[in-house]
C-alpha cells in the first residue's frame, strides 16, 4: 500500500551529504598532520599553542561577562515588560531585533567611530567588547526569557509573592529568577556559542579573542585550522545539545542566529 | 474578575500616589540606555557622518560617491551572492523541508536534520571556513578524491573555493539550515484537512500543490528567503576569513575601509555602512510584511 | 439494491480494528446518521466513503459503481470536516467555485453557481470575504456551499457543527437539514451529540468499539433499544436492579415494590435479578389511568434547572430520577419527603448485562 517515498529520500541523502561531508573533510583533515597515519598531531600543535590558552581564555571571561550583565540587564527588563508596560512590549522586542538588521561590520565601524574620540575613549576597555556581545545576545535572552515568562504568568506569582510580604528584590532573585533557570540556561548557551566563535568585532576592535587567533592560525597554518573548527563545532555542537537537553528537545526558533 | 478589580485597584493607588502620573516606563530605561549606547547611537552616528564632510559640513557629496565603479562593483557582489544563496538554499531548503516533515520518513530523519539544523545555522564565520577549506579547498578531502579517485581535477577545470560560487557553495551551509529550521513549523501547518478537502472535490496531488499549498505557504517562502538574503548580505567573518579579502563584498570593503583608509575618506566610508543598513531594513521591512499575510490567513 | 451499499467493511489499523462488519444500504435522499461515542469507528465509516482510508476488506458501492477502490478525488462526494478546512489563501466565493474550477467549467457558469449558492446559505454578500474574517457558523455554510457546489452523490458531514457554539449548533443544523431536504441528496453526517442525530436523521446507525450497534429511525432507537449500549448512550436512563417473580405475567419486584413490565421474560425464570431501564420522563406524580406500576422511596435532593426541576429519590437498594415542569403553581417535592411515582408499565426498558444500580450516561 504505502508507496516507495523516493523524492523525499533522494533529498535527505542529499541534503545529509552536504551537511555532513564537509564536517567529515574536516576531521579526516585535522587527523593527517603526520604524514601517511591517522593521530592527534595537529590537535596536540594547537593545544600546546600558548596563544590558543590566552584567546580561549580571554573570549571564555568575555563570554561569561557578556552572559552576566546581559542577564542582569534583560531578565528584569523583560519582567517588567510583562508587569507593568506591557504597552512597551513591541519597542522593546524591535530593539532586540536590530542586531539582526545591524551587519557586524557596520555595527563595529559605528562603535569605532564614537568610541575612539573623546569625550569617551572606550576602545581602550573590554567593557566595549562585552557590551557591544550583551547587544549581540539581545535576539537570543530577550526571546528565551520572554518565552519562560509567559509560560509563567508573572502577574499572578509576583501577587503570590507580595501577599506574602516579599520585596522587589526577593520576588525577582527568589521568585522569578528559579522559574526561569531552564530559558535562562538556553539563552545563555547560544550566547555563550556566538561570543566563543566571534569574528568581527573582536578583530577590528583589535583583542586578542578565539576568532581572531583561528583566523590567524588559518592563515598560516594547514592542519592546524581543521583541529580548530572542529573543536569550535564541538563547542557549537555541545551548546546546542545542552540547550536541547534542557528545553526538553524543544529545538527551533530560539536557535536560528544570524551569519556572522 | 477580581484580579482585574485588584489590578485597577492597584493602578488607582499607584496614580494616587504619585500625583496621577505612571513612572512605570522608567524601568525599561536601563535597557534602552544600554542599547542606545552600544548599537543605536554608533549605528546613527554613521549616518550623520554619512552626511557630513571630514570638516563636519553637511554634504550629499559622500551619497553621491558611493556611485564610484568599485563601490557599485561591491555592492552588486554582495546583492548577487546574497541573491544565489538565497535562491538556492531556499529552494534546497524548502524541499528539504518538505521531505522531512512531509514525506513519510521515519521520525528520526526529522529530529536528526531539525537539531542539525540548528547547529549548522550557527555554525558560520572562522569555522566554517575552515571546514570548507578542508574540504573543498586546494589540497581538500573532497578536491583530493575527485582527482584521486575520479581523475577530475576541479582547480583546473575552473572551480576555485576562493571565488564567487565558492563562497556562495559555503554561505549555503548556513543558508539552507535556516531556511529547513523556519520552513519546518510552517509545513506542520498545513492542515491534513486542507488536502483532503482539495481531494474531495476533485484536485490530484499536483493540483492541490499548485492552488492551495504553495500558495498558502508562499509568503513564508518569500519571506524567508529575504530573510537569508540579508543574512548573506551582512555576512563578513566566512567571506573574510576564507578568501582574507580578495573578493571585493561590500562588508569586506568596509573593513578594508576600518583597517586602513582605501577610500581616503572615512565619510564615504560611514555612506557605505549607511547602504548596507539600508538594504538589511528593506529586507526585513519585506519579511515583516510576508509574514503579516500568512499570519491573517492563518488566524 | 440501495443507492450507497456498505458490504461487510472492514477496517484494521496495525493490528487494532476499527471497524467491523459494516453493512448498510443507504437509499437515496436519505438523511442517516452515525452516532457513537469517539473511537466508535464513525469517522472511519465515513473516510473510507469518501476515500480517505481504504477498507481492509469490503466493498463500497453509489449507484451500483463499486468504488472501494477509486481514489478520493475521482469520486465526486462532498465532505464538510468539523474544523470547516476552507483554503484560507481563496475568497470565499474562490472556495465554493473550486471543485468547478478543477472541472475545468467556465468561469461564468462557476459564477453563476456560486452566487446561486451563496443565496442557499444566506450569505448572499460575502462572496469577496476571506474565511479568516467570518464567524465559525458562517465558515462551515461555506464549507457547506464548497461540498454542494460540485453536485455530488453523496454528502458527508464529519462532526460539522462540533466547533461551534450551542445557539447556532441548533440554528446550523436546521438550516443544513432544510438545505439537504431542498438538494435532495444523500447524506450520511457523523456526530457525538444524540440530539442532533434524533432530531435530523432519516435513520441513525449506533456504532460502539467498530461495531454496529443498532440501525433504525429516532424513534427506534430511542423508544427500543436493542442493547444496553443504545440504550445508555441514548437519552438518558434510569437503571433499576428488579427480581422477577413471575416470568409468564411480566411480574417483577423493584425493593420489594411490585412492578409489572409490558414485555415478555420468557427467558427468565422466578427469582433472578434482571435490570430494568426507565426513561426519567416516563415517571410522574400523578398516576394516570393505566399506570399501575407505584414506587414509594424518599426525596434525596431536588435540582432547579430551569424549565424543569430533577428529583432525586432513593429507595431501599436502587435510586432514581425524574423531571418535571417548573409550572408556577406546582408544588414542589422537598427533600426528606416520601414520595410515590408512577410509570406506565409499556415504559419498562429490560436490559441485560451488568449496568450499575442507577446510571445517568
Amino acid at each position: 500500500m504505502k508507496k516507495v517515498a523516493f523524492w523525499p529520500w533522494l533529498w535527505v541523502v542529499l541534503g545529509g551529504l552536504y551537511f555532513l561531508l564537509p564536517l567529515y573533510a574536516t576531521l579526516d583533515f585535522s587527523l593527517r598532520a603526520k604524514r601517511g597515519v591517522l593521530g592527534l598531531t595537529a590537535y596536540a600543535s594547537v593545544l600546546h599553542n600558548p596563544k590558543f590558552v590566552q584567546t580561549f581564555a580571554f573570549s571564555l571571561r568575555m563570554a561569561v561577562f557578556t552572559i552576566v550583565v546581559s542577564i542582569l540587564l534583560m531578565v528584569p527588563t523583560v519582567y517588567w515588560v510583562h508587569l507593568r508596560v506591557p504597552r512597551l512590549r513591541p519597542m522593546v522586542e524591535f530593539v532586540t531585533l536590530l542586531p539582526f538588521v545591524v551587519p557586524a561590520i557596520v555595527h563595529v565601524f559605528g562603535l569605532i567611530k564614537t568610541y575612539s574620540q573623546p569625550p569617551l575613549v572606550l576602545v581602550v576597555s573590554p567593557a566595549l567588547l562585552v557590551g557591544a556581545y550583551v547587544v549581540l545576545s539581545f535576539p537570543y535572552m530577550y526571546r528565551a526569557i520572554d518565552t519562560g515568562l509567559r509560560a509563567l504568568d508573572v502577574r499572578t506569582l509576583t501577587e503570590a509573592a507580595q501577599s506574602l510580604g516579599a520585596g522587589w528584590g526577593t520576588i525577582l532573585f527568589r521568585v522569578i529568577l528559579p522559574n526561569l533557570r531552564v530559558a535562562l540556561l538556553s539563552g545563555a548557551f547560544l550566547t555563550f556559542s556566538i561570543v566563543m566563535g566571534e569574528l568581527t568585532l573582536a578583530l577590528y576592535l583589535a583583542w586578542p579573542a578565539f576568532g581572531p587567533f583561528m583566523y590567524q592560525i588559518g592563515q598560516n597554518r594547514a592542519y592546524e585550522p581543521a583541529a580548530l573548527a572542529i573543536i569550535s563545532l564541538a563547542l557549537t555542537w555541545l551548546s546546542i545539545g545542552l540547550i536541547q537537553l534542557f528545553g526538553r528537545g524543544h529545538a527551533g526558533q530560539a536557535q536560528i542566529a544570524g551569519a556572522k | 474578575m477580581s484580579q482585574l478589580v485588584q489590578v485597577e485597584a492597584q493602578t488607582a493607588r499607584m496614580q494616587v500616589g504619585r500625583r496621577g502620573w505612571d513612572w512605570s516606563w522608567l524601568g525599561v530605561i536601563p535597557f534602552f540606555a544600554f542599547a542606545v549606547a552600544f548599537l543605536i547611537w554608533p549605528c546613527f552616528s554613521l549616518v550623520l557622518g554619512s552626511f557630513q564632510d571630514p570638516q563636519g559640513h553637511w554634504t550629499l557629496a559622500n551619497i553621491r560617491d558611493l556611485g564610484q565603479p568599485f563601490i557599485l562593483e561591491a555592492y552588486w557582489l554582495s546583492i548577487r551572492i546574497s541573491l544565489v544563496t538565497a535562491l538556492v538554499g531556499g529552494i534546497f531548503g524548502f524541499l528539504l523541508a518538505y521531505a522531512v516533515t512531509q514525506g513519510g520518513l521515519p521520525r528520526f530523519v526529522r529530529s536528526g536534520f531539525l537539531s542539525f539544523g540548528g547547529v549548522a545555522s550557527n555554525f558560520a564565520g572562522v569555522p566554517l571556513a575552515l571546514a570548507f577549506i578542508a574540504t573543498l579547498g586546494r589540497t581538500g578531502l573532497v578536491t583530493a578524491v575527485l582527482k584521486t579517485v575520479f581523475g577530475i581535477n576541479i582547480y583546473d577545470r575552473g572551480f576555485n573555493l576562493y571565488t564567487f560560487w565558492g563562497l556562495s557553495l559555503t554561505y549555503l551551509y548556513f543558508q539552507f539550515p535556516l531556511m529547513l529550521l523556519i520552513m519546518a513549523p510552517a509545513l506542520d501547518g498545513l492542515k491534513r484537512e486542507w488536502r483532503e478537502a482539495a481531494e474531495n472535490l476533485g484536485a490530484t496531488s499536483g493540483e492541490y500543490w499548485r492552488y492551495v499549498a504553495l500558495p498558502i505557504l508562499m509568503p513564508s517562502i518569500l519571506g524567508t528567503m529575504v530573510l537569508l538574503f540579508g543574512n548573506a548580505f551582512g555576512a563578513q567573518a566566512t567571506a573574510f576569513a576564507l578568501t582574507g579579502g580578495s573578493l571585493n563584498l561590500t562588508t569586506i570593503l568596509i573593513g578594508q575601509q576600518i583597517t586602513g583608509d582605501v577610500l581616503h575618506n572615512p565619510n564615504l566610508g560611514y555612506a557605505l555602512a549607511l547602504g548596507m543598513v539600508v538594504v538589511m531594513a528593506v529586507s526585513i521591512g519585506l519579511y515583516t510584511l510576508l509574514q503579516r499575510t500568512t499570519s491573517k490567513w492563518l488566524r | 439494491m440501495a443507492f450507497l451499499e456498505l458490504a461487510d467493511v472492514r477496517k484494521v489499523f496495525n493490528q487494532s480494528v476499527a471497524v467491523e462488519h459494516f453493512t448498510m444500504g443507504i437509499e437515496p435522499g436519505e438523511f442517516v446518521s452515525f452516532l457513537g461515542p469517539s473511537g466508535c469507528g464513525k469517522t472511519t465509516t465515513l473516510r473510507m466513503v469518501a476515500g480517505f482510508e481504504r477498507p481492509t476488506s469490503g466493498t463500497i458501492s453509489v449507484g451500483g459503481v463499486d468504488i472501494t477502490h477509486r481514489p478520493a478525488n475521482r469520486r465526486n462526494i462532498g465532505m464538510v470536516f468539523q474544523s470547516y478546512a476552507l483554503f484560507p489563501n481563496m475568497t470565499v466565493a474562490e472556495n465554493i467555485g473550486f471543485g468547478l474550477k478543477l472541472k475545468h467549467v467556465d468561469s461564468k457558469s462557476i459564477a453563476q453557481r456560486v452566487s446561486h449558492l451563496l443565496e442557499v446559505i444566506n450569505l448572499p454578500d460575502k462572496g469577496g470575504r476571506y474565511p479568516a474574517q467570518l464567524s465559525g457558523g458562517q465558515q462551515q455554510r461555506v464549507a457547506l456551499a464548497r461540498a454542494l457546489a460540485i453536485e455530488p452523490q453523496v454528502l458527508l458531514l464529519d462532526e460539522p457543527l462540533s466547533a461551534l457554539d450551542a445557539k447556532i449548533r441548533v440554528s446550523l443544523r436546521n438550516e443544513i437539514r432544510a438545505i439537504q431536504r431542498q438538494f435532495g441528496i444523500t447524506t450520511i453526517y457523523v456526530t457525538h451529540d444524540q440530539e442532533e442525530a434524533l432530531s435530523l436523521s432519516d435513520r441513525i446507525v449506533v456504532m460502539s468499539n467498530g461495531r454496529v450497534e443498532q440501525i433504525g429511525t429516532p424513534l427506534q432507537i430511542y423508544t427500543y433499544p436493542q442493547t444496553t449500549f443504545v440504550a445508555s448512550f441514548v437519552g438518558t436512563l434510569n437503571v433499576l436492579r428488579a427480581k422477577v417473580i413471575d416470568p409468564a405475567a411480566g411480574r417483577i419486584t423493584v425493593d420489594d415494590q411490585p412492578v409489572m413490565v409490558a414485555r415478555s421474560l420468557a427467558q427468565h425464570r422466578a427469582g433472578d435479578m434482571i435490570n430494568v431501564a426507565l426513561r426519567p420522563e416516563v415517571i410522574g406524580l400523578d398516576g394516570a389511568p393505566g399506570t399501575i406500576n407505584q414506587l414509594q422511596g424518599v426525596v434525596e435532593q431536588v435540582t432547579f434547572l430551569g424549565g424543569t426541576i430533577r428529583t432525586q429519590m432513593r429507595f431501599a437498594s436502587n435510586s432514581l430520577f425524574f423531571d418535571m415542569f417548573n409550572t408556577p403553581n406546582g408544588k414542589l417535592p422537598q427533600t426528606g419527603q416520601t414520595l410515590t411515582v408512577t410509570f406506565p408499565e409499556a415504559s419498562c426498558l429490560l436490559i441485560d448485562g451488568p449496568v450499575g444500580t442507577s446510571a445517568t450516561v
